[in-house]
């Protein structure tokens, strides 16, 4: 561990055509398509490939195949833009609409184990936001594996890339990118935990694919090692993030644990109560109750605990009451629900109810990309100038297909047309015949940097102290309903935490598995990310999507349809277009959205 | 996978206890949690064979793990089911 700063040439290179970060869903259908074209590919991953976060997916995969009744994918195209609230870019959504039947019919050629119908053709599920005709009636649309959707498509993927001889290098943990003067891209500086070896990994595209940063708030579905370690390198390395003040809440995650309790437990008639002991959603959703979309859900629960009526003795949260559902309807219909209410809420959901809280659940916003996968950033009078050698996928990624607000089943949809579209791109390069370029001498200063103040440092902050204040302020300051006076106070209060970031210490200085070195590195991550989402949103004066502000309760079309770009240099915002213009279609003009 | 020698209970290595740590880190929020509030209660007195157990354990997908954990199944592996027992207890 102990190299000097301008000490490249004394660090380990391994040199691959190219490398992608993360093997999620992304990342690994990223890979196969490099694999499967000849090219030599490494692929970097914190954990083993199948216990990426994908796994937790349970809805599926949401694509026109109209296997249950008619379906076209520009009624799936007006969903997701009408789902986005008008922020998402029309042409990466028509993109990703025309492109993913084709995707979900190659992952079943992989041998996806897809629910089926009695004619064995793949069974479709209804799913919130899935419209027939441009929202006239549901569609059935959405495509499953039982409720194990993300489970079965990881280990699809991973079963390829072992045929296809791509190389993983699991329990790496990737620190920094690599840019040369020109701003190319040309690899990672990366951890191998095992040893606490730090070595080059140099590459001829570099692709990121390493998930969302639900972590940088309190209370959240997300699995520990979603910290945005990918948005934290991009950004370190002068790359902008796009769109970051929108996060999608579910609204039900157990209050304390962020465990989700399936939006399924409502359909079955389960009822949100106040500490009144009253059913609130019939004052925000007179009809649809507590069946009303997520987001109207989750600001009516805010409400609720803001003004007073929360439950527990800090008054912090609402009740679940299933009960009334009788033990046999909990048990049969809805699995799992009683022990994930015994083990994280310490309750009895047939004697009682379930503290709950909405909880972060999917990041909207990420590295700027095009439909290829490739990062673009503004340069001169181009808002989307390549950044070249680099790009990335899946949730780290904004394309932007999500907008201001995810339509459900969109997530699965998102990693594999775009993996597949960037994977694609990456083997027209024809990189295999083409020199790497040369690697600049102060490549890994920055982060061998850190690391020596890391391991030098013999007393300072508590890493596990700082994230936590981290999250708490995040949690405070940025969550369901914001207004100005919270945001501004937010982002003092990050910016506070970001000095404790740079004083934290570790007490285990050991090279082998060193989790206590990782989660600092973690935490350098999850600070950027946070800084990104404060100040976005503080600078967003409109409601939009899953941002929710009080003091600005409308959409603002004339002054804010367009997407937010943050600078780490400066902690700076710019902003560009949002594009309306499908290639092959007529545009979606923005309207009301209603449902 | 080796039997289970109940009889040998050494005290663990540090280094695999540091890897079964850091494996420790999963794909789903809920094993994440077990997983941690029982290394945290449990983890510095666990004997070489516990560590060996935790490690089988590990191997399998995270739905398989949360099956297991949250009681929706049971082991087919004998020697695993009284660190199940812990676990499901944590």
């Amino acid at each position: 561990m102990s190299h000097g700063v301008g000490d490249v040439g004394k660090l380990p290179v391994r040199k691959f055509d190219a490398l992608v970060v993360g093997a999620g869903g992304s990342g690994m259908r990223a890979s196969l398509q490099l694999a499967e074209a000849g090219l030599s590919v490494a692929v970097l991953t914190k954990v083993f490939p199948t216990r990426s976060h994908t796994v937790a997916a349970q809805g599926g995969i949401g694509a026109s195949l109209g296997n249950m009744s008619e379906d076209h994918w520009l009624w799936h195209m007006y969903d997701t833009i009408k789902g986005s609230d008008w922020l998402g870019d029309q042409d990466a959504i028509e993109y990703m609409c025309r492109t993913a039947p084709e995707v979900v019919y190659e992952l079943e050629h992989f041998g996806m184990p897809f629910d089926r119908n009695a004619d064995g053709s793949i069974y479709q599920r209804p799913f919130g936001g899935h419209s027939a005709n441009f929202g006239e009636k549901p569609v059935q649309r959405a495509c499953a594996a039982a409720d194990r959707t993300g489970h079965a498509m990881l280990h699809t993927l991973y079963q390829r890339n072992v045929r296809a001889r791509t190389q993983f290098f699991v329990e790496w943990m990737a620190l920094d990118l690599i840019r040369d003067a020109d701003g190319t891209v040309l690899g990672v500086v990366a951890l191998e935990m095992e040893t606490g070896a730090v070595m080059i990994l140099q590459a001829k595209a570099t692709m990121f694919a390493t998930g969302g940063a639900g972590r940088i708030f309190a209370a959240s579905t997300n699995a520990f090692i979603n910290t945005g370690d990918g948005l934290g390198m991009a950004a370190r390395a002068g790359i902008p993030l796009e769109d970051m003040e929108f996060w999608q809440f579910h609204p039900t995650g157990v209050h304390g644990a962020g465990v989700l309790i399936t939006e399924g437990v409502r359909g079955e008639g389960g009822i949100l109560l106040n500490c009144n002991g009253e059913r609130f959603m019939e004052r925000y959703a007179p009809n649809l109750k507590d069946l009303a979309s997520r987001d109207v859900v989750s600001r009516s629960m805010d409400q609720e605990i803001k003004e007073g009526r929360g439950c527990g003795p800090n008054k912090d949260h609402v009740m679940l009451k299933l009960d009334h559902l009788g033990p046999d309807v909990i048990l049969k219909r809805l699995p799992s629900i009683r022990e994930i209410a015994l083990k994280f809420a310490n309750v009895d959901c047939i004697k009682e109810p379930i503290p709950v809280v909405p909880t972060i659940h999917y990041q909207m916003g990420g590295i700027p990309t095009n439909v290829h996968g490739q990062v673009v950033a503004p340069s001169g009078d181009d808002p989307a100038a390549v950044v070249g050698g680099f790009y990335a996928v899946g949730e780290c990624s904004c394309v932007s297909v999500h907008g201001a607000n995810r339509l459900g089943t969109n997530s699965l949809v998102d990693l594999l047309v775009f993996g597949r579209s960037a994977g694609n791109h990456v083997v027209g390069l024809a990189l295999p015949g083409k020199a790497h370029r040369p690697l600049p001498k102060d490549a890994a200063d920055r982060t061998l940097a850190r690391l020596a103040r890391l391991d030098s440092a013999t007393s300072g902050e508590s890493v596990a102290d700082v994230a936590a204040a981290l999250r708490t302020t995040m949690q405070a300051h940025c969550g369901v309903f914001r207004n100005q006076e919270l945001l501004s106070e937010g982002v003092r209060q990050v910016m506070e935490v970001e000095q404790r970031v740079q004083r934290t210490a570790i007490g285990d200085k050991s090279t082998t598995f060193n989790t206590a070195r990782v989660e600092a590195l973690e935490l350098d991550n999850m600070i950027e990310t946070a800084k990104a989402t404060v100040v976005s949103a503080e600078a967003r004066r409109e409601s939009r999507g899953a941002q929710a502000r009080s003091d600005y309760p409308d959409r603002d079309d004339v002054t804010w349809l367009k997407h937010t770009l943050w600078y780490r240099d400066g902690n700076r915002l710019d902003y560009k277009p949002v594009n309306l213009k499908p290639a092959s279609v007529e545009a979606f003009p923005p309207k009301t959205r209603t449902y | 996978m080796p039997t289970d020698d109940s009889t040998a209970s050494a005290p663990h290595d540090d280094r695999r206890f540091a890897r079964l740590r850091w494996r420790c880190r999963r794909g789903m929020l809920e094993n994440d949690l077990i997983l941690t509030r029982f290394l945290d209660a449990r983890g510095e007195a666990m004997t070489e064979d516990e560590v060996a157990a935790l490690d089988r354990l590990l191997d399998l997908s995270d739905n398989e793990l949360w099956d297991l954990l949250s009681g929706r199944a049971d082991p087919a592996d004998a020697s695993v089911r009284p660190l199940v027992a812990s676990l499901r207890a944590a």
